[in-house]
């Protein structure tokens, strides 16, 4: 009697919001005194984009059901909405332009969502394969969408705030932290909302969630609208605030696979799985190149690092995908729990 | 403007439209045996072209003949095949198709980097022996090598459906494709079925390969053709080989006529998602495509 009711009070229940409150404490509060400008160039930037991208498509293909292979399309007409509202838009404050490019993505989200209230699975999939071509193509080849720049590169503007400028690594940081906080909030309290629980049903069963009363269509273009924009939002602070260029090229279809990656091994449906996801595929290519050079010396040269690159993220795809098909979201759950068990029976 | 309109122009063009979509089709096919017989978009097949394509001509280079070259790479992409069954798709057998296209898209990943890896990222020339030179045939100029690539494609349509039809493995295909969970009832052995149809994917990825890359080199872009084949696959419907072909048809004569007709309203290079906005928009018509089978849904 004794062990079975200790087995079941054996975890300390913290509540929820403890967790991510202590790490944002950590993240505004301790980072920006302790990083180095490397960290936040090479790791705390791209991480801070690529997680807030994931969060976007999490919850058109993790809570939604609809597979999109065209994420950095998405990411690029953010990018360049907001580059154009800031050159052309007089006054118009940085935020002001973020959020109109946001709505730019969502729209462009609808138009190549609405293939969805027709096709499933992976003929859905394919068409959004459209997006990605379509929106690369006409970002190269109307120079109007990049002011008329000869390479088709452009400088992306300063970060200011109110007329406070954000032009440093740590500067840039905050800036890209701040409004991940804020659409991941937004994302997470709309995942476990009525919204949130009809996409659940339409992944689930688009049948049965039409019967009991769903408006299928509607709460698909939803969902591609809101997934956009929060794609579109993460193209911007890639562009703004990682690369500081604002480029098509960088917006490839291996972009838009990268982020299909890190939601299967972050874990789908699950807002924290883009994060851990985005880690994985930010930090992982650079302690590959590390462990590569010492290995084997001048053999490995950037070449074989890409190759083994490749090599090494298609095999963890799979192993994923066999081992863990939850991602590390659920290992992380499992490893937790076994530590507090341990802990608890010391 | 009727008037004046040029008809031979237009034939030349839509000829040459429908050849170029034969090799779209050749690539369609690999991917229609797949997910016939296990329901899965395998994304890799145009990772395995490269591979083909790639071991091929490597091994050409090293001075093995020609025909020596063909039956080796043959036999490492039927390996490759045994190999993919074996720690891919079983560990996922019963898992959902969207699991499944994820992995061969992990797939993919892995067979690009290991072809570059093995065989390095220069560019090789392939010379399959047939010149690229216009003939004239009926007052039209047509391209010796598409017609040659169009007779290869049409001998291995034929030779698929006669072993899909004739022999007993194709029979059990059918089966697999027909309803999986009965045809294990049955006693069919799907791991060996599943081997046997990589294998075959591994062969047209081989054909297919060789086609494409005596046009345009044997090099990493040769695995973004399977981009090509995916809106071919669309409008023709996944399962259908027929479907495959006259899709690979209608796309390339309608890709190479609104390149040359209307390509300059746009500004030109419209090629790169004309493909998918023509197979979108009859998708909106007939969402199985052309002769895809139409699902009933349950609860």
């Amino acid at each position: 009697m004794t062990a079975i009711s200790s087995d079941f009070s054996s975890v300390p229940v913290l509540p929820k919001w403890i967790v991510p409150v202590l790490l944002l404490a950590f993240a505004y509060g301790v980072v920006p005194l302790i990083g180095s400008s490397y960290l936040f160039e090479a790791i705390l930037l791209p991480f801070l984009a690529l997680s807030l991208a994931g969060v976007g498509l999490n919850i058109l293909t993790g809570y939604a059901g609809q597979v999109s292979l065209g994420s950095a399309a998405f990411m690029a007409a953010g990018a360049f909405a907001a580059y154009n509202f800031n050159l052309r838009v007089e006054g118009l404050p940085l935020i002001g332009s973020i959020f109109l490019a946001g709505i730019v993505a969502a729209a462009i989200g609808i138009v190549f969502g609405l293939p969805s209230l027709r096709l499933k699975g992976f003929y859905l999939a394919v068409s959004t394969l459209a997006a990605q071509f379509f929106v690369q193509w006409a970002l190269t080849k109307f120079s109007w969408f990049s002011n008329n720049s000869a390479s088709g590169v452009i400088d992306a503007p300063r970060l200011s705030i109110s007329g406070y400028a954000l032009d440093g690594a740590i500067g840039r940081y905050l800036f890209a932290l701040t409004i991940v906080t804020v659409l991941t909030f937004l994302a997470y309290r709309l995942v476990t909302s009525q919204t949130g629980r009809n996409f659940i049903a339409i992944r689930d069963n688009e049948t049965a969630a039409r019967i009991i009363g769903i408006p299928v269509l509607k709460t698909k273009l939803l969902a591609f609208a809101i997934s956009s924009f929060i794609i579109g939002v993460a193209g911007v602070i890639w562009a703004f605030a990682y690369l500081r260029t604002v480029e098509p090229d960088g917006f490839d279809l291996d972009r838009s696979f990268q982020i299909l990656f890190i939601i299967i091994i972050g874990g789908l449906a699950s807002i924290r799985g883009a994060f851990f996801g985005a880690a994985l595929i930010v930090v992982f290519p650079l302690g590959l190149s590390r462990l590569g050079g010492f290995l084997l010396g001048d053999l490995f040269d950037s070449g074989v690092l890409d190759m083994s690159q490749r090599i090494v993220l298609g095999a963890l795809i799979i192993l994923f995908l066999i081992l863990e098909p939850d991602g590390l979201v659920a290992l992380w759950d499992r490893i937790r729990r076994r530590l507090l068990f341990a802990w608890q029976s010391t | 403007m009727i008037a004046d309109f040029d008809y031979q122009f237009f034939i030349e063009v839509l000829v040459g439209g429908l050849l170029s979509g034969v090799m779209y089709s050749l690539v369609a096919i690999g991917f229609v045996l797949i997910y016939k017989t296990s329901g899965v978009l395998n994304f890799a097949q145009g990772a395995m072209l490269l591979f083909a394509a790639l071991t091929f001509v490597s091994l050409v280079e090293r001075g093995i003949p020609f025909a020596l070259a063909l039956v080796v790479t043959f036999a490492i992409m039927v390996a490759m095949g045994v190999a993919i069954e074996r720690t891919v798709l079983r560990p996922l057998t019963n898992k959902p198709p969207i699991t499944l296209f994820m992995a061969t898209l992990g797939l993919s990943y892995i067979i690009e980097g290991a072809a570059q890896l093995i065989w390095g990222t220069q560019v090789h020339g392939l010379d399959l022996g047939i010149e690229d030179v216009p003939l004239e045939i009926g007052g039209v100029l047509i391209s010796q090598f598409d017609i040659f690539a169009a007779v290869v494609a049409a001998g291995m349509v034929l030779l698929l459906s006669l072993f899909f039809r004739y022999t007993r493995i194709g029979l059990s295909f059918r089966a697999v494709a027909d309803d999986q969970f009965a045809a294990l009832a049955v006693g069919l052995r799907l791991p060996l079925i599943w081997a046997t149809v990589w294998a075959a994917a591994g062969l047209v990825a081989l054909v297919a390969g060789l086609l494409w890359g005596a046009r345009l080199g044997v090099q990493f872009s040769l695995s973004l053709v399977v981009l090509k084949a995916l809106p071919v696959l669309v409008l023709g419907g996944f399962d259908s080989i027929l479907g495959a072909i006259v899709g690979g048809l209608l796309i390339g004569a309608s890709e190479k006529l609104a390149e040359v007709y209307i390509g300059d309203y746009f500004g030109g290079g419209i090629e790169s998602w004309f493909a998918y906005v023509v197979a979108l928009v009859f998708l909106l018509i007939r969402p199985s495509g052309l002769f895809g089978q139409r699902l009933v849904e349950r609860i």
